[in-house]
């Protein structure tokens, strides 16, 4: 075997990793109110009484929507950037990279707090509109991330090909570049609503009277009797967010394999 | 006429096809994140008023902010547990990021960090509330050590402060750590290994002296990529920090969203970042030399 210890050490480490998402379905699956050990026995009622919270759903709808917006916006921002940084040379480029990729390294709190003043001091009334403001601004530099790889790894003389051959400067982007990229538009759109519908903090300053689903989880952990309903939440979200990625990163390699590249692994 | 010519030129050439090109997503920056951080740094110096803020210069929330004793130690502490994590992480993600680089075989290894990478997707919130599960009263590592008689009573001082919110931020920022240690690693050229064993170096040898200076870049990046989020996380000393668990988050959203009081809020955030950059760029500083490398 090859590195005898180090995969007793990896194996042990993916544990740690995983102990939260192993537990969270006892929990969910389990018929007790309290959520400790010992286990009490199966039951599936806190999945039917998930179903039937009104303020879930009215939650879960604003996630969606704010979700969505912000992968949709938070892409189209990222091809703009991927592609100017790949492709041309200009002044100050790292100066202004820097302050759009500064967000993947910024506490959240701090772009929170900022973007609150700054929406309060305007005037802007809180709503899902504000959540997304926010969003997009922490997706976009993981959306710059994936799809910066994407388009380095294009060959550019099949863009020359397409000029030679007397294609404008817009009919090469669609015909040739957005189907090599393809794969990367997707697994960024994917990634960053993933994110958008996992994020609290910038939720929880933005969002006023319109919950998200963070927040109303957030909201939920004061109350210990409806804890376990949290944890069947949990559960159907780890589930759907491990096939959002899984699915992702299926679109990435794909990418990276169609126009030619090389897998460095990883989406960051 | 040859200004116009300049200009024109200009605009023809590959720089003004490349910033007009970024210019939409640089806006967006500029106009949601430059400006509202320079609207909090100009807040930090403005008075509080009842209802409103009064537009008088002041230093008098900076002084609040490092004098005052409970902001100063929420301050030291939200330093000491950022450091406790980085370092706790860094150490225990090199391996890995060492075993899935050198032992596992190139067509697994997108597969393994994928692995690696999922946890930290997935729902934040819970997987924080899932520890104060895990080290609580009842909890499993409570009832674990209990049931194989390491331990008569449950241990206590594993939530609820300081030592729980460095596990939990540990487990939540390891991917973080691994990949740019991994990216470092991937980069370096196996024959120089090979090299360091022909010369008649030991294993162990070859690894300090070659593998470990060549992957401190990547491990810069990683101490980097941990500690400066860290220090403004709110979640977890919220959920499992316990009243002496408190960090700077806390105190920041204490500020803003129940007492009102953006200035002396904004003095408190703005104090932090500076000395989360400053002690980045002691420690760039310091490390500067393993940066250089080779060929820059």
């Amino acid at each position: 075997m090859k590195g005898g210890w180090f995969k007793v050490y990896a194996l042990a480490y993916l544990l740690f990793l995983y102990a939260p998402i192993i537990i969270l379905p006892m929990f969910a699956f389990n018929d007790a109110t309290v959520i400790a050990f010992p286990l009490s026995g199966f039951s599936t009622r806190w999945f039917d009484e998930m179903m039937q919270a009104p303020a879930l759903r009215i939650a879960l709808k604003n996630s969606l929507i704010i979700a969505v917006s912000a992968a949709v916006i938070s892409t189209t921002l990222g091809i703009f950037a991927a592609r100017a940084t790949t492709r041309y040379r200009f002044p100050a480029k790292a100066g202004i990279m820097g302050l759009i990729m500064l967000p993947l390294v910024l506490p959240e709190i701090i772009v929170a707090v900022s973007l609150l003043v700054v929406l309060l001091g305007l005037g802007v009334n809180l709503s899902i509109f504000t959540v997304i403001l926010g969003h997009v601004l922490i997706c976009t530099p993981f959306t710059i991330a994936i799809l910066s790889s994407a388009f380095q790894s294009l060959d550019q003389s099949l863009e020359e090909a397409a000029y030679d051959l007397g294609e404008s400067g817009p009919s090469t982007f669609r015909l040739i570049i957005l189907p090599l990229v393809m794969p990367g538009i997707i697994s960024s759109l994917l990634i960053s609503f993933t994110i958008s519908l996992d994020e609290f903090i910038i939720a929880f300053f933005l969002a006023g009277t319109e919950p998200t689903l963070p927040v109303y989880i957030f909201s939920q952990f004061r109350f210990p009797s409806s804890v376990p309903v949290i944890m069947a939440l949990g559960t159907v979200l780890v589930c759907l967010s491990i096939l959002l990625l899984t699915i992702a990163e299926y679109f990435r390699r794909r990418g990276i394999a169609k126009s030619g590249g090389k897998d460095t692994g990883g989406f960051l | 006429m040859i200004k116009r010519s300049r200009w024109t030129k200009f605009r023809e050439s590959e720089g003004a096809t490349g910033l007009l090109m970024l210019s939409p997503t640089a806006l967006y920056a500029i106009l949601m994140l430059a400006a509202p951080l320079g609207t909090i740094i100009l807040y930090s110096f403005l008075t509080d008023g009842y209802l409103e803020i009064i537009r008088d210069f002041t230093m008098a929330n900076y002084i609040e902010a490092w004098t005052n004793d409970l902001y100063r130690s929420v301050m030291i502490r939200s330093l000491g547990v950022s450091m406790s994590v980085t370092f706790v992480t860094v150490v225990l993600a090199f391996p890995i990021a060492y075993f899935v680089s050198f032992h596992v075989e190139p067509s697994k290894k997108s597969l393994w960090l994928f692995l690696i990478t999922i946890p930290f997707w997935t729902s934040y919130l819970i997987r924080v509330f899932l520890w104060k599960v895990i080290l609580g009263y009842n909890g499993v590592v409570n009832s674990g050590l209990m049931g194989v008689g390491i331990i008569d009573e449950p241990l206590t001082f594993i939530l609820y402060n300081v030592n729980s919110v460095v596990i939990t931020l540990a487990h939540a920022y390891a991917p973080f750590a691994i990949l740019p240690i991994f990216v470092a690693l991937e980069k370096i050229d196996r024959s120089l290994l090979e090299a360091g064993q022909d010369l008649g170096e030991s294993k162990f040898v070859t690894f300090c002296r070659v593998t470990l200076p060549l992957a401190m870049p990547g491990v810069v990046a990683s101490v980097l990529i941990v500690f400066i989020p860290t220090i403004g996380d709110y979640v977890t000393p919220q959920l499992v920090g316990g009243p002496e668990g408190r960090m700077v988050a806390n105190l920041i959203q204490l500020q803003y969203l129940k007492l009102d009081n953006y200035p002396l809020g904004s003095a408190i955030a703005v104090s932090a970042m500076g000395i989360v950059t400053l002690v980045s760029l002691v420690f760039l500083a310091l490390t500067r030399r393993y940066l250089k490398g080779p060929k820059g």
